[in-house]
C-alpha cells in the first residue's frame, strides 16, 4: 500500500517534471506461466513467476530526474568500470539532453550498472533474461504468438529499421500485458544478459552447446522466431556490463507481493 | 697470400651465386608456394589503402611484405537498390560489396573493426584469407559503438571472401555483409591495363522486384532461396550506363569477382568476350580459354582479357533470368578504332523465311488429318494449332509484344480484311504495317499449315478477343491460296 502510494507520487512528479501524461500506473502485471526459449535454460520449458513490468521503457526524462539526486551516474562522476567512454556520450552536460534528444524518448547510451541502480532507486530491479522474453512473445491478441509468422516478421523488420531510439516511447502496440515497445524501439538491459554464452562465432555456438541448439529446435515454431530471438540473443552476447550503446535501454521489473 | 686472397674471393663470390640459385629454386617466380610463409620477415608498417566497387586499390607490385593496419567501419544504412526501391543495407565501409582489401603473402595484417555507435546490432567478420579458427569471426564480435582489433598473417595467395558471420549468419550476408581480399603473391600479379572488382549478391525484399518504397528483408524467400534481386555490387544498374565499367581498344582487363550469396551460385559470362585466364575460385589453378565461369556462394574468381574490338560487353549471370529479371547485368563500354577483321558488325541485312516450323513430314504414307464438323469444332481445332504455332509471337491473348508483334485481339488490321488476314499466314510477311494505331516492322515467316489448319486457327482467332466472328473455311483458304 505505501509502495503504491510512493509509486503514484513518483508519477506525478515525473508528469510534472517532463510534461509527459502517460497516465497513472507506471506498472502493469504479467501474469505468471511457461515457456520454451530460444536458449538460456538447460531444460526446454522454463517457469516465471509473476511479476510487475514497466509498461513503457524508462526515458530520458526520466533518467535525467534520477541523475539530479544521484549525482555519482552523472556522465563525469560515473566510474569507467561501471560505465564505458560512450556512457551518456550524446548528452550536451551532466544535467543537460543533447541537441535534438527528446526527454520522451528511451534513455540509451546507459551501462547495466547504471540501469541496475537506477531500478534500485525505484525500488524495482531489471527484469530477468526470461521475464523479459516471456513478455516479448506476446502480441497484441496473444500471450505467445512465437507461431505467429506475421508477428515475428514484424519484429525483425523492427531490428533492421535505423534509428528507432529518437522515437518517444509508448509509440508501439501495447501487447496481450499492456506493455510497450518491447520490440521496434530499443533494445533493453536485462538483470542476466550474459548468462548465455556466445562467442560471436555464431556457427561455433550451434555446434558446441547442442543443448542451445536443441531448445532452439525444441520451440517447433516458424524459423522466423528462432532469427529474433537469435538476434536478440547475440546482441546480448556482443555487450559487457560497462558498454553503454546508443540502440541500448532498459525498463524495471518487480517481484509481486503475495 | 695474394692467390690464396684470390682463391677466398672467388670462393665468397661463388657461394653467394650459389645461394641465389637455391633462392631461385626454392621460389619460383610470381608464385611463391615452396616458400614457407610464415617465414617472410615483414619490413616497415603501411596503412591499407581500401575502395568501394568497381574500384581497387594500386597493386602490391614488388614490395616486401608489410605490416599492414585495416580499419573498416561497419555501416547500417538506407540505401537505393533500384529506382523507387529502397532497402536497409549493413555495409563493410559503406558500400556493398565492402571494401577492397589489396594485400601481399607475408603481409601481418592488423585488422580493427569498428562497428558505428547507431547500428542496431552486434557484427564481426570472417576473412577466407584467416587461417585461424572462425576466419577471425571468433576475435572480432564487435557491439554498437565499440571497435576491436586483430592481427593475422596473409599465408596463401589468391582472392578470398570476407563476410560477417554473427547470428543469425544468412541475415547478415542478405542483407549485405561481404566483400573481397586479395592476397598477392610475391612480386604481385602480372601487371594488366585496368582492374575492376565485382561481386554478386541475392536479396530477399517483402515486396516483389521492383515493389516501390523501403522494402524489409523476407525472411522467408530467403530460407526458400526465392531471390527478388539478383545484383552485381548491391543494386540493380551498379555498373550500366553513366555507371558503366569502360576500356580502350588492346587494353587487358581484370576482374577480380566475388560471390556473397547469400544462397545463389554464379555463372559468370561476359557477353561477346572470352577469358583469356581464370584464376579458377580464386587460387592458383589457371584455366585459359573460358566462355563462362563458375562462382560459389562464399568464393571468387580472378578473370582476365583482351578488349580486342570497341562496343559494349555485357556482364551476366548466365543464369540468365537473374541478368533480364532480377538485375544480374553490368557492362564494360570499350571504346576505339574498329577492327573487321576480327568482328564485322552488321554487313547485310536480308529477310530469311525458312519452310517454317510447323509441320515435317517424311515422304510415305500420309495420314488423315481431321476434318472440322462445325463452328465451335472448327474453333476447338484451331485453339490447338494457335498454341502449336501462333502463341509464342501473338502471344496467349492474342495480345501481342509491343514495338514486335503486332496484336490479334480486338485487331482492326485483322478484321477489315479476311483474305488479306488468309494470305499472310499462307505466304509471310514483311515490312511495315499499322495495327490498333501502332507501327510495326518486324517479319512473320511463311507457314506450312494445310488449308483445314489454316481455317480452323483463323476461326479461332476470329471468334475470340473481340474479333468479329468470321468463320474461315477450307474452301476459302484454297481460293486465296491459288490465286495468288
Amino acid at each position: 500500500m505505501m509502495r503504491r502510494t510512493s509509486t503514484i507520487l513518483l508519477g506525478l512528479v515525473l508528469m510534472a517534471s517532463t510534461g509527459l501524461g502517460q497516465g497513472s500506473p507506471t506498472m502493469t502485471v504479467i501474469q505468471g506461466g511457461a515457456f520454451v526459449p530460444l536458449y538460456g535454460s538447460d531444460s526446454a520449458e522454463v517457469a516465471v513467476a509473476e511479476f510487475e513490468l514497466d509498461i513503457y521503457p524508462v526515458t530520458n526524462a526520466e533518467f535525467l530526474a534520477f541523475l539530479s539526486e544521484n549525482p555519482k551516474w552523472q556522465r563525469s562522476q560515473a566510474l569507467r568500470l561501471f560505465a564505458d567512454g560512450n556512457y551518456l556520450a550524446q548528452w550536451a552536460g551532466d544535467a543537460e539532453l543533447g541537441t535534438g534528444m527528446d526527454p520522451a524518448a528511451p534513455i540509451t547510451s546507459i551501462s547495466w550498472f547504471a540501469a541496475k541502480a537506477y531500478c534500485a532507486c525505484e525500488d524495482k530491479r531489471l527484469p530477468t533474461m526470461d521475464e523479459w522474453e516471456y513478455v516479448a512473445m506476446a502480441s497484441p491478441t496473444a500471450a505467445n504468438a512465437q507461431a505467429d509468422s506475421v508477428f515475428n516478421q514484424w519484429i525483425i523488420e523492427g531490428y533492421e529499421t535505423p534509428n528507432t531510439a529518437r522515437k518517444k516511447v509508448g509509440g508501439n502496440f501495447a501487447n496481450f500485458w499492456g506493455i510497450h515497445d518491447m520490440h521496434g524501439l530499443v533494445w533493453e538491459w536485462t538483470s542476466d544478459f550474459n548468462s548465455v554464452l556466445i562467442s560471436g562465432e555464431s556457427r561455433k555456438d550451434n555446434d558446441l552447446d547442442t543443448s542451445l541448439f536443441c531448445a532452439a529446435g525444441a520451440v517447433g515454431a516458424s524459423d522466423l522466431m528462432n532469427y529474433a530471438a537469435f538476434m536478440r540473443y547475440a546482441f546480448r552476447g556482443s555487450i559487457k556490463a560497462n558498454f553503454s550503446v546508443r540502440t541500448l535501454g532498459f525498463r524495471c521489473a518487480r517481484n509481486v507481493e503475495k | 697470400m695474394k692467390i690464396a686472397e684470390t682463391i677466398k674471393r672467388v670462393l665468397g663470390v661463388s657461394s653467394i651465386v650459389l645461394m641465389l640459385a637455391l633462392a631461385a629454386c626454392s621460389s619460383p617466380e610470381g608464385q611463391g608456394q615452396h616458400v614457407d610463409s610464415k617465414e617472410i620477415y615483414t619490413n616497415g608498417t603501411m596503412k591499407a589503402e581500401l575502395t568501394s566497387p568497381p574500384f581497387v586499390p594500386a597493386p602490391v607490385g614488388d614490395r616486401d611484405a608489410k605490416q599492414l593496419t585495416v580499419d573498416m567501419e561497419i555501416l547500417e544504412e538506407v540505401g537505393e537498390m533500384t529506382d523507387g526501391v529502397q532497402y536497409v543495407y549493413w555495409t563493410f565501409g559503406g558500400s556493398v560489396p565492402g571494401s577492397f582489401i589489396r594485400t601481399r603473402v607475408g603481409d601481418e595484417i592488423e585488422f580493427t573493426l569498428k562497428n558505428h555507435p547507431d547500428n542496431k546490432l552486434p557484427h564481426n567478420i570472417d576473412l577466407h584469407a584467416v587461417t585461424g579458427p572462425g576466419g577471425g569471426a571468433t576475435s572480432s564480435f564487435v557491439a554498437p559503438g565499440h571497435q576491436i582489433t586483430f592481427s593475422f598473417k596473409a599465408l596463401n595467395p589468391g582472392l578470398y571472401v570476407y563476410h560477417c558471420a554473427t547470428a543469425p549468419v544468412g541475415m547478415h550476408i542478405a542483407n549485405g555483409m561481404y566483400g573481397l581480399i586479395l592476397v598477392e603473391p610475391e612480386g604481385g600479379l602480372p601487371p594488366v591495363d585496368r582492374e575492376y572488382y565485382i561481386m554478386q549478391g541475392d536479396f530477399y525484399t517483402k515486396g516483389k522486384y521492383g515493389a516501390p518504397g523501403l522494402q524489409p528483408f523476407d525472411m522467408n524467400k530467403a530460407i526458400a532461396e526465392a531471390a527478388d534481386y539478383v545484383v552485381f555490387n548491391g543494386k540493380v544498374g551498379s555498373m550500366t550506363g553513366d555507371n558503366a565499367l569502360t576500356a580502350n581498344v588492346g587494353e587487358t582487363i581484370r576482374l577480380f569477382v566475388g560471390n556473397g550469396g547469400p544462397n545463389l551460385v554464379s555463372s559468370f559470362h561476359v557477353i561477346g568476350e572470352i577469358f583469356d585466364r581464370v584464376n579458377v575460385e580464386g587460387g592458383s589453378l589457371i584455366n585459359e580459354n573460358v566462355q563462362t565461369t563458375l562462382i560459389p556462394s562464399g568464393g571468387a574468381a580472378i578473370v582476365e582479357f583482351k578488349v580486342d574490338v570497341p562496343g559494349t560487353f555485357i556482364i551476366v549471370d548466365h543464369s540468365i533470368f537473374r541478368a533480364f529479371n532480377k538485375g544480374a547485368l553490368a557492362m564494360l563500354k570499350v571504346t576505339g578504332p574498329e577492327d573487321k577483321r576480327l568482328y564485322s558488325g552488321k554487313e547485310q541485312e536480308g529477310i530469311y523465311l525458312p519452310e517454317g516450323g510447323t509441320i515435317q513430314t517424311m515422304p510415305g504414307e500420309v495420314p488423315v488429318a481431321p476434318e472440322a464438323s462445325s463452328v465451335e469444332d472448327r474453333i476447338e481445332m484451331g485453339r490447338r494449332v494457335y498454341a502449336q504455332t501462333c502463341l509464342a509471337c501473338h502471344q496467349p491473348e492474342g495480345q501481342g509484344l509491343a514495338n514486335a508483334f503486332p496484336p490479334l485481339a480486338g485487331s482492326d488490321y485483322l478484321n477489315a480484311d479476311v483474305e488479306r488476314a488468309i494470305k499472310i499466314v499462307i505466304f509471310g510477311k514483311t515490312g511495315e504495317m499499322t495495327v490498333n494505331g501502332a507501327t510495326y516492322n518486324s517479319v512473320m515467316t511463311a507457314q506450312t499449315l494445310t488449308d483445314e489448319e489454316i481455317a480452323n486457327v483463323m476461326t479461332f482467332v476470329y471468334n475470340s478477343w473481340a474479333n468479329n466472328k468470321t468463320e474461315v473455311t477450307p474452301a476459302l483458304v484454297a481460293k486465296v491460296r491459288s490465286s495468288h
